[in-house]
């Protein structure tokens, strides 16, 4: 039986991260992947001989903190293309070209609202950047309420919380009087509500509002979430414009495992965790001096679908928060309340991937080179309608999706000459009322081709092959529940010390030695390291 | 034409819906000299009672009272005024087949009921009560006040941010959680947490979208569900009651206590626009050119109303006009009221006077529920749209003929405008027939008693009443307007951009309903300003 200190279940971007972190820390850490690859949703895979794509097939927000930090640069990760340009496709060909701070438009207002309205969303972003690396702030009895109630708190406790709190309203504040109110009001605002509030032109508005609704169960008419979202993606210094990285998706990854087995750690793939051991906590075993004595269970280790077994001290998981407390822990080591909890997370994903080697580049209706980030979202309604169908389990009529040509910034993706197309296809199901079947798939998958051929009429007789993989097939190649991007919805109720639930959101658990890194815990999903970050500050303090 | 001579008046209070009777009875309460201005030949606004066929006096916009303050109601003597309030006994919610779900006040009926539907929801409808009562507990603490301005922090901002501060830490770590979780949520997620049962969940779906252009899938509509249930007509939180004559008699005994304080109510008075001199209101020009100088003006329209329909843009400071171009009112509700030879029979339901005497919600199933918002959203109404229907008549003697009835039909989704053109008397007759329609399907037979209907959609209600898009609410209750941000952030505390204005309707904190708050705590703004003592009651309350 081997020995570890900690022991960290998937090699995930976050898991990785975390595993760095960790090791560099001193600590004997070992990383355990179900798949055969490491990188979760980032991972690489072969769809056709000499094809490769990845679920994630851009970054926005990775931390420059974390690439800095962990020497990524150093090892292999690559100088990025340019900033990709997100490119509204307009059936006539007016298409809607945002580059940075400039949109392109026919809608001539349009594009000098644009300004203002950037203007502000940066402000915005820039004042709630500085929480997504940090541990959200517990309100419990504990700290601020028991102050209140004159209760004196035990000192560490209080005062992180109260100070984030502080922080967080100093910050707003900051944005004077009135962007404060502002903010307060135009947080919580529908995507749709926003855009109409901005803009004219339908692709503008359907462009705009799509880092605000991609992942999520969110349709443009949807409160409460889109807006946080769209902060949330533009909080890194690229201000959420997208870029393959030098090398590709892959690059990332193996950078981020170069620099965890640069300082110590061990990476084993296809080793996937059968469960988390869990024993009575010892009465010496107050290992984690932070966690208060409690229900007298404690981490052991894991177990592998093997039947090996890894002793640690620490367990810390980058699946998501059902995967991790209801399949691995199991159900007789929870409070009945928390595993209620944990079983009402929302965590059925939307997102289809739609994979298709092409035997040359993509022609799109007026559109010079297929080099940036398309988006084929004809309005609002046109996203609004799609999901309606999404609702009641059925694939929409007229998807609409995001598309990249990523071989044609890293040429190791496709055969020489060949390229490969990689969108993101919403509103697809996790669970279609009639259940998936090949012919459904295959349905779906040529409806959404059909989509991509009313603006490029030529790419059915460009295709080598393709794959279509709905959110119930990302969840079985990727080992996510739901196939869901963040694990679980990026909502305002699962968001910051609600995220997975309250007594798991500072990345500790109810069980002393269990730790989650994941896209499931604060802030969220997409490629950005920052929960594996976090995570880790709080496993080694 | 005449014109006053200045000030004669203290205030002019724009609109006799109940808001601006409430503020006008506290104005004059306090000793003001106030004139309250409707440009209807009768008051009321929503809450009134009308004989639209001889004999039947219908509540034709609100038919239901639950949010009405009970300190209001005894500070201003409404009872001795003519109010009576009766409790409402319950509803039969239908599914899409032969379900149907009664409500009954007896616990042990209830549960049972309950029970027959499913085991599990019988059991978790206790928390469900005990859960909701916690969160509309809070929630009724802020009614009566005025929200503090989070970037202003003068001391009174910080005393009352201080005072939600402490109720909300007050109710413990897990509560504060899922307060914070309930606020944001979808109606149909929040009940996932409960119940398992479909029609159950419909059923207590419902509330959550009536009168807002959400739908039960949409976060935000657990909230408006709260909006709906944390009333207390009896004392018991959630308890509806019905206005004995109709929902006009609340109006009227609020005119009622107007007048015994000297205040004066003039009817076909429609203002056309309110005077600003030197970014200070100071009266208003009546549609038929009369002029009236006040010291102060409140506004009980709606916001887009108020500053776009009856200002001039050039009165306001920058960047208001946008503001009211962007509030929120979507129209979303119907309603079709019905005069009946009898009282009809529903199939399914026991007959049973007990069981009767309750109102029929054709709810159908969540699925029924959600796909009635998306016609909405496309620009039509459902074949088979929610329909909450209530038979006041067999509460109330004094609204129908003895042995026939008056029926309210409350519809949930009726869009303002339509996808194929404007609304006309054609189709307006065809949305009727749907309700119908699906009334019949419940109750066969029913098209038999039917003795005269009036149909209104969005643009009958705005028409008449004055309500932008007919939003029974005056705005949407969704985050980004309720409390310090309703209407507008800046805003929130009743005073509006041109001194001397103020607003005291429902598209102010806390919203709407028949709840009397908006027009009570404008008035103690205004009083404070106008440095006279108060005279709006604190509220009490009864949980505590």
């Amino acid at each position: 039986m081997n020995r570890y200190d900690v022991a960290i279940v998937g090699a995930g971007h976050n898991g990785l991260v975390c595993a760095s972190y960790l090791a560099r820390a001193g600590r004997r850490v070992l990383v355990l992947e179900a798949g055969q690859a490491p990188g979760g949703l980032a991972a690489g895979r072969e769809f056709h001989p000499g094809f490769r794509a990845s679920v994630a097939h851009t970054v926005s927000h990775f931390s420059a903190k974390v690439v800095r930090q962990l020497d990524l640069r150093k090892h292999g990760f690559g100088h990025s293309s340019p900033n990709l340009k997100t490119i509204g496709l307009d059936r006539d060909g007016n298409h809607v070209v945002l580059d940075g701070d400039v949109l392109s438009s026919t809608a001539a207002a349009d594009a000098e609202a644009f300004a203002g309205y950037r203007e502000r969303m940066t402000r915005f972003a820039n004042a709630l950047q500085p929480f997504w690396l940090k541990t959200a702030p517990a309100i419990g009895s504990a700290g601020l309420a028991g102050s209140m109630r004159g209760v004196p708190p035990r000192a560490p406790r209080l005062k992180a919380p109260s100070m984030t709190f502080a922080h967080m309203g100093y910050r707003l504040r900051r944005l004077g009087k009135r962007e404060m109110r502002e903010f307060l009001r135009v947080a919580t605002l529908p995507a749709r509500d926003l855009m109409d509030e901005c803009f004219q032109s339908d692709v503008v508005k359907a462009t705009l509002s799509w880092d605000g609704l991609v992942g999520s169960r969110l349709a443009p008419r949807s409160p409460n979430g889109a807006v946080l979202a769209m902060l949330y993606r533009m909080g890194e210094a690229s201000g959420g414009a997208h870029a393959v990285p030098a090398g590709g998706i892959d690059s990332l990854v193996g950078s981020l495992c170069a620099a965890a087995r640069a300082a110590g750690a061990d990476i084993r793939c296809g080793a996937a965790v059968r469960r988390i051991l869990i024993g009575e906590r010892h009465a010496d075993g107050a290992r984690n001096g932070s966690h208060p004595a409690s229900d007298g269970l404690a981490v052991q280790g894991v177990e592998l679908d093997s039947g090996e077994r890894i002793e640690a001290d620490c367990v810390v998981s980058s699946a998501d928060p059902q995967r991790t407390f209801l399949d691995l822990v199991g159900v007789p080591f929870l409070d009945i309340g928390f595993t209620n909890r944990i079983r009402r997370l929302r965590c059925q994903g939307l997102v289809a991937k739609l994979h298709l080697a092409l035997d040359g580049v993509p022609e799109f209706d007026g559109l010079e080179s297929p080099d940036g980030r398309m988006i084929i979202a004809p309005g609002l309604d046109a996203m609004e309608f799609a999901f309606d169908a999404a609702k009641y389990g059925e694939c929409p009529e007229n998807p609409v999706m995001e598309m990249v040509v990523p071989s044609l910034h890293d040429p190791s993706l496709a055969p020489a000459g060949q390229q490969v197309l990689s969108a993101h296809v919403m509103y697809v199901p996790y669970r279609r009322k009639r259940g998936w079947s090949d012919t459904a798939r295959h349905a779906a998958r040529e409806r959404a081709i059909d989509t991509i051929a009313q603006y490029a009429p030529r790419i059915r007789d460009q295709i080598v092959a393709c794959e279509f993989l709905t959110p119930a097939d990302i969840e079985r190649e990727c080992h996510v529940t739901g196939g869901h991007w963040h694990h679980t919805e990026f909502a305002i109720d699962q968001m910051l010390m609600m995220r997975p639930t309250y007594q798991a959101a500072q990345y500790r658990t109810p069980i002393p030695g269990l730790y989650l890194c994941g896209a499931g815990c604060h802030p969220g999903g997409d490629l950005t390291g920052a929960p594996g970050h976090n995570a880790a500050r709080e496993i080694l303090q | 034409m005449s014109v006053s001579s200045s000030p004669a008046l203290d205030a002019i209070v724009i609109g006799a819906g109940h808001n601006g009777l409430t503020n006008a009875a506290y104005l004059a309460k306090a000793g003001l000299k106030v004139v309250v201005l409707e440009k209807n030949d009768y008051i009321g606004g929503a809450a009134v009672s009308r004989e639209l066929h001889e004999g039947f006096t219908y509540s034709n916009c609100s038919y239901m009272c639950s949010m009405m303050r009970q300190a209001i109601h005894r500070d201003l003597n409404l009872s001795r005024h003519g109010l009576i309030l009766v409790p409402y006994l319950g509803t039969v919610n239908s599914g899409d087949g032969d379900e149907r779900l009664i409500s009954y006040h007896d616990e042990t009926a209830a549960y049972l009921e309950l029970k027959r539907h499913s085991p599990h929801d019988a059991d978790a409808m206790h928390r469900f009560q005990a859960d909701l009562t916690r969160y509309s507990q809070l929630i009724r603490k802020t009614l009566l006040r005025t929200p503090p301005d989070p970037a202003r922090l003068r001391p009174r901002d910080i005393s009352e941010l201080l005072f939600l501060a402490k109720q909300f830490w007050s109710m413990g770590e897990a509560q504060i959680y899922e307060y914070i979780r309930f606020f944001t949520m979808s109606a149909a997620e929040f009940l996932d947490d409960y119940f398992e049962n479909d029609l159950i969940k419909a059923a207590m779906a419902t509330p959550g979208i009536i009168g807002t252009a959400l739908g039960v899938c949409s976060p935000g509509s657990a909230y408006v569900l709260l909006h709906h249930v944390m009333g207390d007509v009896d004392g018991n939180i959630g308890a509806w009651g019905l206005a004995r004559g109709g929902m006009g008699a609340i109006s009227n005994a609020l005119a009622g206590a107007v007048r015994e304080h000297g205040g004066e109510i003039r009817t076909q008075a429609g203002v056309r626009q309110v005077l600003v001199k030197n970014r200070r209101a100071t009266g208003v020009v009546l549609d038929n050119g009369d002029q009236l100088s006040a010291r102060i003006v409140v506004s009980n329209l709606d916001a887009k109303r108020t500053f776009t329909r009856i200002m001039d843009a050039s009165d306001l400071p920058d960047g208001i006009r946008e503001k009211a171009d962007n509030f929120k009112i979507r129209g979303s509700s119907g309603k079709v009221n019905i005069a009946l030879s009898a009282l009809p029979k529903f199939t399914g339901v026991p007959d049973n006077p007990y069981v009767n005497r309750g109102g029929q919600a054709f709810s159908g199933s969540m699925e029924t529920l959600e796909r009635a918002y998306d016609c909405w959203k496309r620009g039509r109404w459902s074949d088979d749209p929610f329909v909450e229907s209530v038979i006041p008549s067999a509460w109330d003697p004094t609204v129908a003929p003895p042995g026939q009835h008056w029926m309210s039909n409350f519809i949930q989704y009726c869009p303002p405008q339509l996808a194929d053109g404007p609304w006309t008397a054609e189709k307006r007759d065809q949305f009727g027939q749907t309700v119908v329609n699906k009334i019949e399907r419940y109750s066969p037979g029913f098209k038999d008693l039917i003795l005269h209907m009036e149909v209104r959609t969005p643009h009958e209600i705005e028409q008449e009443i004055g309500l932008t898009e007919g939003n029974i609410f005056q705005g949407e209750l969704t985050l980004d307007q309720l409390f310090f941000n309703r209407p507008f952030p800046g805003y929130g505390q009743y005073r509006m951009p041109v001194r001397n204005l103020y607003m005291c309707g429902s598209s102010t904190h806390p919203g709407g309903g028949v709840s009397a708050t908006c027009g009570a705590n404008a008035a103690r703004e205004i009083l404070l300003d106008l440095r006279r003592p108060n005279s709006v009651p604190e509220d009490d309350f009864f949980d505590e």
